[in-house]
């Protein structure tokens, strides 16, 4: 279903068609996370995917164009490079641990720290906001920090100063 | 928008549960799912949905720009301030053991206001984008000749 | 297990991250990109959880009567890289409506074209 979604996506020209099939990829997308056991990461995924950038599409879309132009010419080159980036990643995939294979590195690492002295060293039983706000404290303050500058960002492209400055557009 | 009474009676209904509920999700982080990104979203997702059904201006005065503006910056400046009185108290940068005789405890302090420097950043972050588009969505809509309705 | 069946998710990974590559590449209109954008994006957020995964595992909420758990870490960096996605979409959907004002288009090709001509 997500796949069908995604070709739909490609191939549709009405922006406004596009982003109400983004909007719906991204449920899609929480409902898979739920099934892989990230209840977190599905939660967000619901309200920023689904809410937040559809609407803010949506008011994207309103101070633009919602018709895409007809593309000139075929879309061959990007197709061809497009299929042989993935070729190259089904090569690369093959060399991957199978799935919920218990013995893969990423099992065997650092996670059993985390799942096992995480809640006696933290006092919290949900590892996520643990290792989120305590165990990789520093890299959640770099995340903070990112979303701040993009907010800092948007605030000083979209402010309203455009009375003194040249005016057509 | 603002004249469809069923939009506006459902929104009444439902707004209050979806900000109680975005801060279950920030508080109760520690033991379900949660955490200050996730209430943050939420929180902004509940105050955009008021502003799409009441319009701008009125979301504007409940909930004015001067003081998202210092919610982004707040929330920052409340994380690092976590991280300096760890420094402060004789730890690392972020140190959350330090924070009290109990180092669980400390480890929960740290914790907490972390995550709410999180969710006050994320949340103002988000809802001062929305702004900003709409914003210029109301500037320019004179010069628009097609309006889309916005949802 | 057939090579097939447990490379099953890297296969929708990939054919989710090729799709958004193909929209960024073939399509001229900032917008449309940016759609692509977020789904290569979000393939990406596949690629990280999809290995976490155990299965018979659960949540990683540590609670009496559950042993096995997924990984945890996938899905802390997730977390933060959805929300600082967006937060960067917006600023590109900021750029774009810049380029809007400017141009009077969001279309790759004419934005060229207005450039070579003035």
């Amino acid at each position: 279903m997500m796949v069908v979604a995604v070709v739909a996506l490609a191939r549709s020209r009405n922006l406004f068609a596009v982003v109400v099939l983004a909007g719906a990829y991204s449920f899609l997308m929480a409902t898979v996370l739920v099934a892989l056991d990230a209840v977190d990461v599905a939660m967000t995924e619901a309200a920023v995917g689904a809410g937040i950038s559809t609407v803010l599409f949506l008011g994207a879309l309103y101070l633009c164009r919602s018709e895409e132009a007809k593309p000139a010419h075929r879309p061959l080159i990007p197709f061809a490079l497009a299929v042989s980036t993935g070729a190259l990643l089904v090569y690369g995939s093959l060399g991957l641990p199978d799935f919920s294979d218990p013995q893969a590195p990423i099992h065997t690492h650092v996670a059993p720290r985390y799942l096992n002295d995480g809640p006696q060293e933290t006092g919290v039983p949900n590892v996520v906001t643990a290792v989120l706000a305590s165990y990789r404290g520093f890299d959640t303050f770099g995340e903070t920090t990112v979303v701040f500058t993009a907010g800092v960002g948007v605030i000083v492209l979209l402010r309203r100063r455009r009375k003194d400055k040249n005016k057509e557009s | 928008m603002n004249r469809q009474l069923v939009l506006r009676v459902i929104a009444k209904l439902m707004i209050p549960f979806i900000l109680i509920f975005a801060l279950y999700v920030q508080f109760h982080g520690d033991f379900g799912p949660g955490g200050g990104f996730q209430a943050g979203v939420a929180l902004a997702a509940g105050v955009i949905f008021y502003a799409l059904i009441f319009g701008l201006a009125r979301t504007r005065r409940a909930v004015p720009d001067s003081l998202l503006d210092g919610m982004i910056a707040g929330g920052v400046l409340l994380y690092g301030g976590v991280g300096v009185a760890g420094m402060l108290l004789g730890g690392n940068f972020l140190d959350y053991f330090v924070l009290d005789a109990d180092t669980v405890i400390g480890q929960h302090r740290g914790i907490f206001w972390v995550e709410a420097g999180v969710g006050i950043t994320v949340s103002s972050v988000m809802l001062r984008i929305f702004y900003l588009f709409a914003d210029r969505a109301n500037l320019t809509e004179s010069e628009r000749d097609h309006p889309e309705g916005e949802r | 297990m057939s090579a097939l069946a447990s490379h099953f998710s890297y296969a929708v990974t990939i054919f989710l991250l090729v799709a958004g590559l193909f929209i960024i590449i073939a399509r001229g209109n900032l917008i449309k990109k940016m759609v692509g954008l977020s789904i290569f994006q979000t393939s990406v957020f596949l690629l990280y959880i999809v290995p976490g995964k155990l299965v018979g595992g659960t949540a990683p909420i540590v609670a009496p009567g559950f042993q096995v758990y997924s990984n945890p870490l996938p899905h802390v960096l997730i977390l933060t890289a959805i929300v600082v996605g967006v937060a960067t979409l917006a600023l590109g959907l900021a750029l774009a409506v810049r380029v809007h004002e400017a141009y009077g288009t969001i279309e790759e090709d004419e934005i060229l074209e207005r450039d070579a001509a003035s």
